[in-house]
């Protein structure tokens, strides 16, 4: 069961994926062409050769733009299916196509939209090279504290509901997840590496295309696979389960 | 009506935690291996020599948020 669930969680991911290329050639690339024009035109105000292209811009912004989203989006429909197969049953008490929507809206906000509050995508001419390591460090740092935060908000709410509710119980979860993570993201040094004479207006576009990106993909995988995982666990002729059945 | 209201919730039975142990083990390793090469190769640090993986999904690596140069 869980072979064949991770299975259909990459298949959605690559159609997902597919999306999300589609949404990134309109609404990104232009934002990508813009940054590196500046980039070249710095670089020729500061008399520096331009780089020898080891990839061609039309291959990176084609193929390799296309490898880049249906590989992540396989990766994370696979990883979705897999938190899927565990969360079915034991946290969600919806069926399988509201515990899919439940878990990409949660993956939404704490993998990508709560992150990037703190450490947003930049386009190319945006950060330094000798800083990569710092600020590749930094970054999965916070997306590994905001895992762990969710995951434990997650078991609080668990815990709380019997004796304070349901609905109560989750509120005080996402409110102390929230508390972390504004504690967290306060703490954390803050990484601030755009040039002087950079588009205010390029830079917003590229973090609002990237957001965008990211919430066709969340919310394709979420759709889709939960349609998908619902043909699989549970009979169409009578709504009952297909495997084994739990009755509340 | 009250039958509609009365009829009992029927949800899938979780899947046993040993039988997702090993999907969960194997698969998200390889998944996060896979996400490595999209998001950090060549970047912070290299398994393979040149940068020629960061150059082919530059323009993915940003748009997805992943810090780059």
């Amino acid at each position: 069961m869980v072979g064949s669930l991770l299975l259909r969680g990459m298949l959605v991911g690559i159609m997902a994926g597919l999306l999300a290329f589609g949404f990134a050639r309109v609404f990104g690339e232009p934002q990508v062409d813009h940054a590196i024009a500046f980039e070249e035109q710095q670089a020729q105000a500061a008399g520096e050769a331009s780089e020898p292209e080891l990839v061609s811009r039309s291959t990176q912004a084609g193929i390799g733009l296309l490898t880049g989203t249906l590989v992540y989006g396989a990766s994370i429909g696979g990883l979705f299916a897999l938190v899927f197969s565990y969360v079915q049953g034991r946290v969600s008490g919806f069926g399988p196509r509201g515990t899919a929507a439940l878990i990409a809206l949660a993956g939404f906000v704490v993998i990508i939209l709560v992150p990037q509050f703190k450490y947003p995508a930049n386009p190319p001419s945006v950060g330094n090279t000798e800083t990569i390591e710092a600020r590749t460090q930094l970054f999965f740092i916070l997306l590994t504290v905001s895992i762990l935060a969710a995951v434990a908000s997650i078991g609080l709410a668990k815990r709380l509901a019997s004796q304070y509710g349901t609905w109560n119980a989750w509120i005080a979860a996402a409110a102390a997840y929230l508390i972390v993570m504004a504690s967290a993201e306060y703490a954390l040094p803050p990484i601030n590496e755009v040039p002087e004479q950079f588009s205010a207006a390029v830079l917003w576009d590229f973090r609002v295309a990237s957001l965008g990106i990211q919430t066709v993909l969340w919310a394709a995988i979420g759709v889709l696979f939960g349609a998908v995982a619902e043909r699989k666990l549970v009979d169409r002729r009578d709504g009952r389960p297909v495997a084994s059945i739990a009755v509340r | 009506m009250s039958e509609i209201a009365l009829r009992p919730v029927v949800l899938p039975a979780p899947i046993p935690v040993r039988e997702l142990l090993p999907w969960a083990v194997f698969g998200g390793l390889m998944l996060l291996m896979a996400i490595y090469f999209i998001g950090a190769e060549e970047g912070a640090t290299s398994l393979m020599r040149g940068t020629y993986v960061h150059e082919f999904v530059h323009d993915g690596r940003h748009l997805l948020g992943f810090p780059c140069h």
